[in-house]
This record gives C-alpha cells, sequence and structure tokens, in this order.
C-alpha cells in the first residue's frame, strides 16, 4: 500500500508455510506493526483506535441483545425489560450497548473536529474524510433505527417524526412524499411493521459500517496520517513504527475513555436517555416535548429553525453534506490550525456554534430559542461556504518547523543524522 | 477491411442487447425487493369502522381508531360552529377543505370541513399535518390553542374549531376522512 516495505518475517515453519499461500500476517505487520506513524501525534490521535473499540463493543453487545430481544409491537418493550431485569448480565450488557452508542458517537465528534482542527481533510487525505462522513451518516441512520427497537414513547414518536419528514417531498411533487412515508412504515401509520424492519435494518447497518471502516483504514494507509504540524513525513527520524509507539500511546487513551464508558454503564446507564422512554408506546399520545438523543440535538435544532417544512429538512440533511466538500471549501495552504493564528477563532467558534445548536436542539421550539437557532444555523453554514474559501486566501500562516523532528526536538533537530536520507528518500 | 467493421458492429450489438437484457432483468427482480416493504392487503382490510356517537354530549369529544390513525371526534358547541363560520376563507394559510367526501379543490369554509345538515359534528384525523404528532386538545384540560381547536405541542402549530391551521410550522389542515352519516348518531367511517 503505501511506499513503505514491511520487515515481517515469519518465524514458525506454519508461519512461513502460510506467508507462501495467504499472506494475512504479512499485512497485518506491514500495516499495524511497523506502519510509520509521525513521531508528533498527540493525544487527539488515538480516537481512532477508540473509535474501534466503540465499533466492535456495540457489535458484541448488540449482538447479544438481539438473542433475547423480540422486534415485534406487542413484545418489544417487554423484552427490554425482561433483558434488564431476568436476563443474567442483561443489565450489564444492555446498559453498554445503552450508553456505548452515546460513547461513540462522543468520539466520532472528537475525531471528526480533530480532523477539522488539523486539516485533516486537506490533499491528499479528501476520500478518507468523505468516508468518514459516509460512517456518520451510517451510524445515524443505526442509531435511529437502534433507539426505535425499545418501543417506548420517545422511540415511537423520534420515528414518526423522523420518517415524517420525507413527506416533505409532497410539495414538490404532491403524493411522492407520503408514497415513499409509507412504504417505510408498511402500513398507514408506525407499527409493528415498522419496527420489524428497524430491527432488521439495525442488524445489517453496522456492518455496512465494518466495510466503510475498512476502506477509511486503508485510504489513511495510503497517503500516511496527518499529525498537529501538518507536515508529511520525508525522513525516517520524522516517524516511529505503530507498535509500540502509536500502540501504547493508543491504549493509554483507550483506557482513559474506557474510565469515562463505565462510569455511565455502571452509575448513570439512564443518564443519557429519556425518561418517557420508559413508558411503552402509545400511538393515541404525543408525549409533551419530543427531543432525540443529545447526538442528533443540533441537526433538530437546525431543522426547527427553519419555518419551512421542506426548507429545514434540506438544511438539515446538507449540514452534513457540507462537511464532504471542505476539502474544497478551505483554500489555505496550511493544514493544521495551529500555524492559523486567525482561522483558529473561527474554528473554536464553530465548535461553540455547534454546542449552542445542541444546547437549542433540547429547548422548546418558541421565542428566542428559535432566534438564535437561526442565528447559529446561519453561522454553521457561512463558516464552510465563506469563512473557509475566503480566510484561507487572505491569512498569513505562521512559520512552519521545517520537518516533523523539528517539530518535535525544535528547530534544527535532526538536520546530522538524517541529511543523507533527506537525499534519498527513504524506505523503512 | 468491411468485413471486419461489419463485425464489431455486429458485436456493438450484441454488448449493447445483452447489456440491455441484464439490465431490464435486474429491474424487474429489483420490484417485488422495494414492493414488499409497501403496506399490504391486509392493512388495507380494516379500512371501515363504525362509530355510535350518543353518547358524546356537546362539548365533548371522541378518539376512534381508523386504518391505525386516531379519528378526532368533536360533538361542536353552537359557539365553537360559530366562530369557525366567521373566518374568511382568506385569512386561512390552508384554504382548501381537504375533506375527502369533496373535491380536492373546495374552499376550507366550516361547512365543507363537515357533513350537510350535522354542521355540530367534527371529524378529523388527529395526526398533525407537520411531522405527525396527536395534537392535544380532546381532553376537557387540554391546552385547545390559540384558535379553541387542537395544539400540538411538538412544535407549536394551532388548529381552531374547524381544525383548520392557523398558526404554526404544519403546513395543512387536518385531513377530514372518508365517512358518512348512517343514523342521526351513527357514522360510518371509510
Ligand atoms: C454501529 C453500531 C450500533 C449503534 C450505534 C447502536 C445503537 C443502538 C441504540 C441507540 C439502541 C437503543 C438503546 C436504548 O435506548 O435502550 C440500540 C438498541 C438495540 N441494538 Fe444496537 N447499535 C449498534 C449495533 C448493534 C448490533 C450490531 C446489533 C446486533 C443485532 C444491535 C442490536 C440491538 C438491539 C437488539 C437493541 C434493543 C435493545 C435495547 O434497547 O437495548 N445493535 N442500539
Ligand atoms: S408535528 Fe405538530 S407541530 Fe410538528
Amino acid at each position: 500500500m503505501s511506499s513503505h516495505e514491511s520487515n515481517y518475517k515469519p518465524t514458525s515453519r506454519f508461519g512461513k508455510w502460510l506467508d507462501d499461500r495467504l499472506p494475512v500476517g504479512r499485512l497485518m505487520h506491514g500495516q499495524f506493526v511497523d506502519f510509520p506513524t509521525p513521531r508528533n501525534l498527540n493525544y487527539w490521535w488515538t480516537f481512532g483506535g477508540i473509535l474501534t473499540f466503540c465499533l466492535v463493543a456495540q457489535l458484541v453487545t448488540g449482538i447479544v441483545l438481539a438473542m433475547h430481544y423480540q422486534p415485534s409491537a406487542a413484545e418489544a418493550f417487554n423484552s427490554v425489560d425482561h433483558i434488564r431485569r431476568d436476563v443474567n448480565y442483561g443489565w450489564m450488557i444492555q446498559a453498554m450497548h445503552a450508553t456505548g452508542s452515546s460513547m461513540f458517537f462522543l468520539a466520532a465528534y472528537i475525531h471528526l473536529f480533530r480532523g477539522l482542527y488539523y486539516g485533516s481533510y486537506k490533499a491528499p487525505r479528501e476520500i478518507l474524510w468523505i468516508l468518514g462522513v459516509f460512517i456518520i451518516l451510517a451510524m445515524m441512520a443505526t442509531a435511529f433505527m437502534g433507539y426505535s427497537l425499545p418501543w417506548g414513547q420517545m422511540s415511537f414518536w423520534a420515528v414518526t417524526v423522523i420518517t415524517n419528514l420525507f413527506s416533505s417531498l409532497d410539495s414538490i411533487i404532491p403524493g411522492v412524499g407520503t408514497a415513499i412515508v409509507q412504504w417505510l412504515w408498511g402500513g398507514y401509520s408506525v407499527s409493528g411493521s415498522t419496527l420489524n424492519r428497524f430491527f432488521a435494518l439495525h442488524y445489517l447497518l453496522p456492518f455496512v459500517i465494518v466495510g466503510l471502516v475498512a476502506l477509511h483504514i486503508w485510504a489513511l494507509h495510503v497517503v500516511g496520517q496527518n499529525n498537529p504540524a501538518g507536515l508529511d513525513i520525508k525522513t525516517k527520524s520524522d516517524s516511529v513504527p505503530m507498535y509500540p509507539y502509536a500502540v501504547a500511546k493508543d491504549a493509554v487513551g483507550l483506557f482513559a475513555f474506557l474510565l469515562v464508558f463505565a462510569w455511565f454503564v455502571f452509575f448513570l446507564p439512564d443518564y443519557l436517555g429519556h425518561a418517557d422512554n420508559f413508558i411503552e408506546a402509545n400511538p393515541l399520545v404525543t408525549p409533551p416535548h419530543i427531543v432525540p438523543e443529545w447526538y442528533f440535538l443540533p441537526y433538530y435544532a437546525i431543522l426547527r429553525a427553519v419555518p419551512s417544512k421542506l426548507g429545514g429538512v434540506i438544511l438539515m440533511f446538507a449540514s452534513i453534506a457540507i462537511l464532504a466538500f471542505a476539502p474544497w471549501l478551505d483554500t489555505a495552504r496550511v493544514r493544521s490550525s495551529k500555524y492559523r493564528p486567525i482561522y483558529k477563532w473561527f474554528f473554536w467558534l464553530f465548535v461553540f456554534t455547534c454546542l449552542a445548536l445542541g444546547y437549542l436542539g433540547a429547548k422548546p421550539a418558541e421565542g428566542s430559542y428559535v432566534a438564535w437557532a437561526r442565528v447559529f444555523t446561519a453561522y454553521y453554514f457561512l463558516h464552510f461556504i465563506v469563512v473557509m474559501p475566503i480566510l484561507g486566501l487572505i491569512e498569513t500562516p505562521k512559520k512552519l518547523p521545517g520537518s516533523i523532528t523539528e517539530d518535535v526536538l525544535g528547530p534544527g533537530a535532526g538536520k546530522g543524522a538524517t541529511a543523507g536520507a533527506a537525499a534519498a528518500p527513504e524506505t523503512r | 477491411m468491411s468485413s471486419h467493421a461489419e463485425e464489431s458492429n455486429r458485436r456493438d450489438f450484441l454488448v449493447i442487447a445483452a447489456n440491455a437484457f441484464a439490465g431490464v432483468g435486474a429491474a424487474v427482480t429489483l420490484w417485488p425487493f422495494i414492493q414488499q416493504m409497501n403496506p399490504d392487503k391486509s392493512a388495507l382490510a380494516l379500512a371501515s369502522t363504525e362509530v355510535d356517537l350518543s353518547p358524546v354530549k356537546e362539548g365533548q369529544a371522541i378518539t376512534v381508531m381508523w386504518r391505525g390513525k386516531p379519528v378526532f371526534i368533536r360533538n361542536r358547541t353552537a359557539d365553537e360552529v360559530k366562530s369557525a363560520q366567521d373566518v374568511p376563507v382568506k385569512e386561512l394559510p390552508d384554504d382548501v377543505a381537504r375533506n375527502e367526501n369533496l373535491a380536492a379543490d373546495a374552499p376550507a369554509t366550516d361547512q365543507n370541513r363537515t357533513a350537510k345538515g350535522h354542521e355540530n359534528w367534527l371529524v378529523v384525523i388527529g395526526i398533525c399535518t407537520h411531522l405527525g404528532c396527536i395534537p392535544k386538545g380532546q381532553a376537557l384540560g387540554d391546552a385547545k390553542g390559540d384558535y379553541g381547536g387542537w395544539f400540538c405541542p411538538c412544535h407549536g402549530s394551532h388548529y381552531d374549531t374547524a381544525a383548520r391551521i392557523r398558526k404554526g410550522p404544519a403546513p395543512r389542515n387536518l385531513d377530514v376522512p372518508p365517512f358518512a352519516f348512517i343514523s342521526d348518531t351513527k357514522i360510518k367511517i371509510g
């Protein structure tokens, strides 16, 4: 894949035999053991490993839940109760899965903002970045369908409100929106048929995510990792092998993350959920205040900020789609915001905007809440279509370090040791 | 030379024909896999329901289920009827009746929202036309919104006493389902 050559040497006879027939060991060694990683990575780079852990954890706990869960309108609510009360260790595994999805999104959002701050979306990592946007979308679809499964009041009404978004297409071609909504429901309202198909898709989509993640990592290992300085690996001294260096750092990050994860699982298992979801779904009564899970709040705020039904839906989807265009909207010459004195402030303004939208999404859609949601929705998009292209052209970046090695060891470092190497490109 | 050109033309034709055939075949095979998700005939089977209105006193409302959807039936007071009749149609955000028993372009007058001779009875599908929540207003203590009809708490849509949208994000009046009086105190919905 990338320019380095693996120094894999199978030791056992079986290893040699296998290497001539199916070199998986060689592939893994080359990609995950002696793969060159920039020597200046900080802890924000441990979230990729953390996300991989989250995905596996959701798969394992999810498959266990599916062994006890019943996807029918009559039984779903009771079967989740049964998992939590009766199934051996069901209380723990259910809590791991339910809080696991929040942790997964937390890690994904940190990972995404890391990419935005350090310019990881810029050439040559455009495909890598776009695959990430697809992963976020697939995660959203998965979590949305998963949330329907406990068949509580919030499950039911979240499905109703979100599937109904498609009915806004009626205002373009009358009848099309309604047809799509009834196709999604398998009926004239949200019903057991809807639940059943959502369960099937909730089981399927995580495996689609596994496939997307494989492509994401493949693309990463073709172009190599970005790093806090936003520089490319040029000499041998700029990088360290993935094992043990990056792996050890990832492990420290992962365990810190697991402390938070475990805190929620064991002490606050229902804190991130909504009390109304402990009431069984009732198609005749809408809860007074419908809110999505926290990780959907900013989009919900954008949806409600727009006075037109179709317009709200379009902007909501656009808020994610626009991320995919960041590589071309950002005109700056340097990647890392560390060296962009003005953009840095806009970056934090953007982070604040997303948090503010999240806060407003949890509030009722009335009065000043709506007005503020409009202001922040506007800035969300302006950041991409005005700040990114214009600032990149007019801002003068700070002086970059000469190399990744200099970023770590200071100016002039590594020159002597790698002078020859710099002249003749190094292979490891 | 010419035979060579002819040969490749025949090949082109075969390639295009084979691909077109396979393409149509794939599309035809896909269709059942899409269609299986649509509501089936058993969902349509429960298509009509009869409701006895005699226990519903003036000012009261009941909710019945039809095709898995709640139907609001309100025995409106004279005041409620009058306030609905007094609104000029051009003041309404949605000026068509949305009554399945009438033409699609019938104006949204109170007469067109109800059945002739039974103007006190309002029969509508109780699903907010915004994103599908169930508006409040059926129970006596419920918030009924600024226009005394129904209020949808999800995103704040206000409906009047003829269940017409007056304020908020909902685009349409609540739908009047197909229904008919089969006696003075009984209706058949669907
Ligand atoms: C991308 C990974 C996944 C995410 C983000 C995710 C998310 C969710 C969410 C948010 C819930 C609702 C939990 C609650 O509020 O109680 C849920 C429930 C459920 N999920 Fe997943 N899930 C994932 C993978 C899986 C997999 C692979 C399976 C295997 C079949 C699965 C099976 C289930 C089952 C049976 C439930 C219902 C039980 C319950 O509510 O706890 N999930 N999921
Ligand atoms: S669903 Fe009724 S106002 Fe949105």
